[in-house]
């Protein structure tokens, strides 16, 4: 296999082929979460629901704990886990809060004053031992 | 004859489509958001489309990860709102050119672009936001001013299609769209961007200065900024900045030169930085 030239920047999971095949029925399970219905049975008994899709034991605990970013580096995606955060009353910014570790305020509060800047945030060499 | 007149590049962050939806455009940190979109809202109503062709992506609402096409070409006969976990947005049902929308598909399979046809397909916050900006408030009740041709980009799982093929994309819908033969005005929407991400630890990247060279590029020299690769838009833009991919097949359906009418761009929209650029063939 080639080399992937986008595993280097830090701070992100590209959301390739090989991510979507190992987090496809995670995902799946995300987005039944779409439905009004679907949220309902989820909210009435999570272990039962999530019966219904042959995850990982890994996924589907880090599901139940709403460990975000675990979330993601299981295959996860996050136009599909902000539907599990959406149903827990959690809009893309204050998601953005958690993965990052910064806390719901210090993220607005940087989205306010221009964003994360690009300088420093290019590549994982910048990072040091963190990704 | 149809004609494409102008190409429209616009963000659609969901956060845009819920400040209209609770009314609250004024407040201190929208109002510059929808400031920028004054001048687009009139120029709309001068230029009154009879159709746009709309280019954005769905965001896991239409598809789930079972089928995941990458150019789908919306050929109902209209549209619904989609519930995207927070109930559907309260806006009109968007109702298709069919005809047209017909038409266009079997051109451009012909012409080598293998669409994927959708006769039944939900339109998501990608979809709605960009009428909404432009065109103001619309109540339910109401119907969009126009007809609208939805294209949905697969942006979601790596790789989006490049910047090259979307911009040949765009090229091949203007030569269907000026084969219609019928004479209608025809606007192209660009749709996504600009520079954000959503996820992990870099979430919340805006890179202000790649932005602007980005909305130069695609007025000055559009097939330059059709070769940027895809890692360029992941490092430099936010993973979920690949979305700009999109803004090339808007480009490609337009002239090569073009009169920039109109650019507006500000940070922050909830975790990402609005983008929006109107675009007039000269000619036309």
């Amino acid at each position: 296999m080639p080399e992937k030239d986008y595993e280097d920047i830090p701070g992100t999971f590209v959301f390739d082929a090989d991510r979507s095949r190992e987090g496809y029925h995670l995902n799946q399970f995300c987005i039944s979460l779409r439905l009004q219905k679907n949220r309902d049975e989820f909210n009435a008994d999570e272990e039962k629901y999530l019966d219904k899709y042959p995850m990982t034991a890994e996924q589907r605990d880090a599901v139940l704990k709403r460990d975000w970013n675990r979330l993601l580096a299981l295959g996860g995606n996050i136009y599909y886990t902000s539907k599990l955060a959406a149903n827990d009353g959690i809009n893309f910014q204050n998601l953005a809060g958690l993965m990052t570790g910064m806390g719901v305020e210090k993220y607005r509060e940087m989205m306010l004053h221009g964003g994360r800047p690009i300088d420093g945030n290019r590549y994982k060499t910048e990072w040091g031992d963190e990704d | 004859m149809a004609r494409i007149t102008a190409g429209v590049g616009c963000s659609h962050v969901p956060a845009i489509g819920v400040a209209m939806d609770t009314k609250i455009t004024d407040q201190p940190y929208w109002k510059p958001v929808f400031d920028g979109f004054e001048f687009s809202r009139k120029w709309m109503k001068e230029n009154k489309p009879d159709v746009i062709f709309l280019v954005y992506n769905d965001h896991c609402t239409a598809f789930d990860a079972s089928c995941i096409p990458t150019f789908a070409l919306g050929a109902a006969a209209e549209f619904q709102p989609a519930d995207e976990g927070w109930g559907p947005r309260p806006v009109p049902v968007v109702k298709n050119h069919q005809k047209l929308a017909s038409h266009i598909a079997q051109s451009l399979i012909l012409d080598e672009f293998d669409m994927t046809i959708m006769n039944e397909m939900e339109v998501d916050h990608g979809l709605t936001v960009p009428l909404s900006v432009m065109f103001g408030e619309v109540s339910p009740e109401d119907e969009w001013p126009c007809l609208v041709i939805p294209l949905a980009v697969n942006v979601v799982q790596y790789p989006a299609p490049t910047g090259n093929r979307c911009y040949q994309l765009g090229k091949a819908v203007r030569r269907a769209i000026e084969s219609y033969p019928v004479d209608l005005n025809v606007m192209v929407f660009g749709t996504g961007g600009m520079s954000h991400q959503l996820q992990y630890k870099r979430a919340g990247l805006i890179n202000r200065e790649w932005d602007q060279r980005f909305l130069d590029l695609l007025t000055e020299d559009p097939v330059f900024a059709s070769q940027i690769p895809h890692v360029e838009y992941l490092r430099e833009a936010g993973s979920e900045g690949v979305e700009m991919v999109m803004w090339h097949v808007m480009r490609g359906a337009l002239d090569d030169e073009v009169k920039e009418v109109h650019r507006h761009y500000h940070v922050p929209a909830s975790n990402t930085a609005v983008g929006h650029i109107i675009l007039e063939n000269v000619a036309a």
